[in-house]
């Protein structure tokens, strides 16, 4: 087995991988772009583990399990992300995301809804003195 | 060259071909199918590099799970029949970095290599990978179940709109995490 052939696919899927982080505007594509370069990664390690001897046996193909799970785990946040991003601006085009809301139908309708009848006795101070944490993100995109 | 290297030569042009279409096409469902036939090619490899377990694993979690993950994505944001025109920026810096990149690392990685020839080892099957995984990398394992779960909350709060949606007018500069607990219990007494 010639192992330079695996090492050598995987080099071009990363290289592949980054120009598709770099040139995507849309957001999913950016995401199939990094699954392109988390699986050079795995192909690496798994490759390693065939070349390299170690002391514990096929440290590689664990490192490549783990970093599928890890995967797994970054598109399913990733996904959530984009999925918010386009309910809340229609858009998923990662260099030019709106600022501007667009018109939500519900959006007047709990704005009135009470405050003090759900929390107790923790907001009126809190209204009361507002710069410590009037600048905390969630308020601008109200 | 034996039967494996040319197995090898095979899946991985394979891979590297439809991993191409994937960032080049201008069809967005097309990008998904193209990444499946990517990590196919790329599970085969796995398999003639005697990593059994991986091999199936990538199968199972990245054709079964991540791609389907993907194309629900792509079906519920905006999904056109045929082609799109804006799904690229211009491209030259991003063809110069990324060909950089991998043609950079494919030098150093021949030049490491040469046109040596290894043993294929063991086959990684899932008694031997168990019982690394379940011997000497357990801690990690049990950490990644940890990373997994906040995964999945984070997930759901993310997607669940009325989870951290503020109630408070705009006059009043309330915070945001208190704002947050108010709504849950609110929302949980109103029920």
């Amino acid at each position: 087995m010639r192992p330079v052939i695996p090492y050598v696919t995987a080099a071009l899927l990363f290289g592949l991988g980054t120009y598709g982080v770099l040139r995507r505007r849309n957001a999913i594509l950016v995401l199939i772009a990094v699954e392109l370069m988390l699986n050079a990664v795995n192909l690496i390690l798994v490759t390693a583990d065939t070349t390299v001897r170690s002391q514990l046996p096929h440290g590689g193909q664990v490192f490549a399990l783990f970093v599928i799970v890890l995967a797994a785990a970054e598109v399913g946040v990733g996904l959530a992300i984009v999925l918010q991003l386009y309910r809340m601006r229609a858009s998923v085009a990662v260099d030019e995301v709106p600022l501007a809301e667009p018109p939500s139908p519900n959006a007047p309708a709990e704005a009135p809804s009470p405050n003090a009848l759900a929390g107790p006795s923790a907001s009126p101070p809190n209204k009361a003195a507002p710069p410590t944490t009037a600048a905390t993100p969630g308020e601008a995109d109200r | 060259m034996t039967g494996t290297d040319a197995l090898l030569l095979a899946l991985g042009a394979l891979a590297v071909g439809s991993g191409a279409l994937a960032v080049a096409t201008r069809h967005l469902v097309r990008a998904g199918l193209y990444l499946v036939l990517c990590l196919a090619a790329v599970a085969g490899m796995y398999l003639v590099l005697t990593a059994e377990l991986v091999a199936w694993v990538q199968v199972l979690i990245y054709v079964g799970a991540v791609v389907v993950l993907l194309l629900f994505a792509v079906m519920l944001t905006r999904a056109p029949i045929g082609a799109s025109t804006d799904l690229d920026r211009p491209g030259w810096p991003a063809a110069l970095i990324g060909g950089g990149t991998g043609l950079g690392l494919a030098a150093l990685l021949v030049d490491a290599y040469r046109w040596s020839s290894v043993p294929l080892p063991t086959a990684g099957s899932a008694e031997r990978i168990g019982e690394q995984i379940f011997g000497s990398w357990v801690l990690p394992f049990e950490v990644l179940s940890v990373l997994l779960l906040a995964a999945l909350v984070g997930a759901i709060i993310l997607s669940r709109p009325d989870i951290g949606r503020s109630p408070v007018d705009p006059a009043g500069g309330s915070g945001a995490d208190e704002v947050a607990t108010e709504t849950a219990t609110e929302g949980r007494r109103s029920r």
